[in-house]
């Protein structure tokens, strides 16, 4: 924890050691959750108790294009066994992208007491601590069912012309090849294309890895965050930001480092992202 | 699946079956639990390896040998780098296991989409184009030596 706390952070404690995590694998009030991109990872291994929550059949609504409403959300919760006073800790695959995507949907949701684990599954593995493929059973907790607030931390289209008609500032996370509109989709996810390539305007190119330090998954210190996202691409904190990817789980990551590593003032996330806007009629497109 | 070699078809015929997601999770992993019967050995290579043997679009970063048996068959033998790279792990292993030995006219036309029927409706944001390119390097392996 030291460590973290000695990083610059603006709000170190939303983030927790895997030495932290190995010490409250056992405490009531503290639940592990892992989500992931590859949905073998968790039934091949995973942190003693904790519990898996799954993007697709999790937190997306089965039918439309959304999250789960809140009954669902309280449904999840009940079948995870927390309650609003419980702390979450998010962990996964890929330097904790999904863990963030996990994240941020449940703060749509106001559990604020989350946090993630640096490093993820890759630095627990990488440790060589403990994994099981037992799947714990907790009881069912009765948590209620709260107001989804997408105000705060969700951007939609509408919101993002307003923005960039404000000459707003905006981040696409997405690789160089997506933001000049010479690949039409994420290198390895070729049916989530869009009809047209490019970026939205003003919105400056960080690929969203860049935060993290790909040995061992954890975040990179707040001055090197700082050296990439205001030296480098002189976002300015006070400013309201957009950030997006392809479907809004990338950007998600770059949403938690410009909130909680650096202290941004306004950060949405437009989870519509290129497969929304790259498919519009009619909206502003950069190459 | 008559077009496939046969224990490829068995292995897709057994998926076909799958209609639950966790049913497929849990035979997918029994399957990459047995990785290491496919694997390279240090006696045909090691780390770090020939970028020549490296999958293109493969974020877990397999690899892919063929070794030509005396019948000139060819014998699949792979390394995935990603710890975490088990989806690849489970395609090497169907892989291997199905395609060595059996004729090359039949590798070389093993379609990518085997992919698709086996990881299903996951591989829509699993590891589409990269178990399509270990896919595609076996093949290839296949047809080069056709012609």
């Amino acid at each position: 924890m030291s460590d973290i706390a000695n990083r610059g952070y603006t709000t170190p404690d939303v983030l927790v050691s895997t030495d932290w995590v190995a010490k409250h694998l056992n405490d009531p009030n503290v639940r592990i959750i892992e989500s992931n991109e590859d949905p073998l990872l968790y039934p091949s291994g995973h942190i003693p108790g904790a519990v898996q929550v799954d993007w697709t059949t999790d937190l997306n609504d089965p039918v439309r294009r959304d999250y789960i409403d809140s009954e669902g959300f309280a449904a999840l919760a009940s079948r995870i066994s927390i309650t609003p006073e419980t702390t979450v800790v998010f962990y996964g695959d890929k330097n904790n992208w999904w863990a963030c995507y996990a994240f941020w949907v449940f703060q749509l949701f106001g559990h604020t007491n989350a946090k993630v684990m640096d490093g993820g599954r890759l630095k627990w593995e990488k440790e060589g601590r403990e994994m099981t493929r037992d799947v714990p059973q907790y009881p069912l907790t009765q948590y209620p069912v709260p107001q989804r607030d997408d105000s705060v931390i969700r951007a939609f289209r509408k919101e993002v012309l307003k923005h960039i008609e404000n000459g707003g500032q905006l981040v696409d996370v997405r690789s160089p090849a997506e933001y000049t509109g010479e690949l039409l989709h994420m290198a390895n996810y070729p049916q989530e294309g869009a009809l047209r390539g490019g970026h939205i305007p003003n919105a400056r190119n960080i690929p969203w890895s860049q935060a993290a330090n790909p040995e061992d998954g954890t975040f990179k210190s707040a001055d090197e965050l700082r050296a990439i996202y205001l030296k480098e691409q002189g976002l300015n904190p006070e400013a309201e930001t957009i950030t997006y990817c392809r479907i809004g789980e990338r950007s998600s990551h770059t949403w938690f480092v410009l909130r909680y590593l650096l202290g941004f003032k306004n950060v949405r996330n437009y989870d519509g992202s290129w497969t929304e806007w790259g498919n519009l009629v009619n909206v502003p497109i950069e190459k | 699946m008559s077009e496939y070699p046969p224990k490829l078809a068995e292995v897709l015929e057994d998926f076909s079956f799958i209609t639950g997601r966790d049913e497929r999770v849990a035979f997918l992993i029994e399957i990459a639990d047995r990785f290491p019967a496919v694997k390279v050995t240090p006696n045909i290579a090691k780390p770090p390896y020939d970028e020549a043997h490296h999958v293109q679009y493969c974020e877990s970063d397999a690899y892919v040998w063929a070794l030509e048996r005396e019948d000139g068959t060819l014998d699949f033998r792979f390394d995935v780098l990603n710890p975490q790279g088990l989806s690849a792990k489970a395609m090497c292993v169907i892989l291997g296991e199905t395609l060595s030995g059996e004729p090359l006219g039949q590798i070389a036309a093993v379609p990518k989409e085997i992919v698709h029927q086996i990881f299903g409706r996951e591989i829509a944001m699993g590891k589409g184009q990269g178990l399509m390119g270990i896919v595609h390097m076996v093949t290839h392996e296949a047809k080069k030596r056709l012609t």
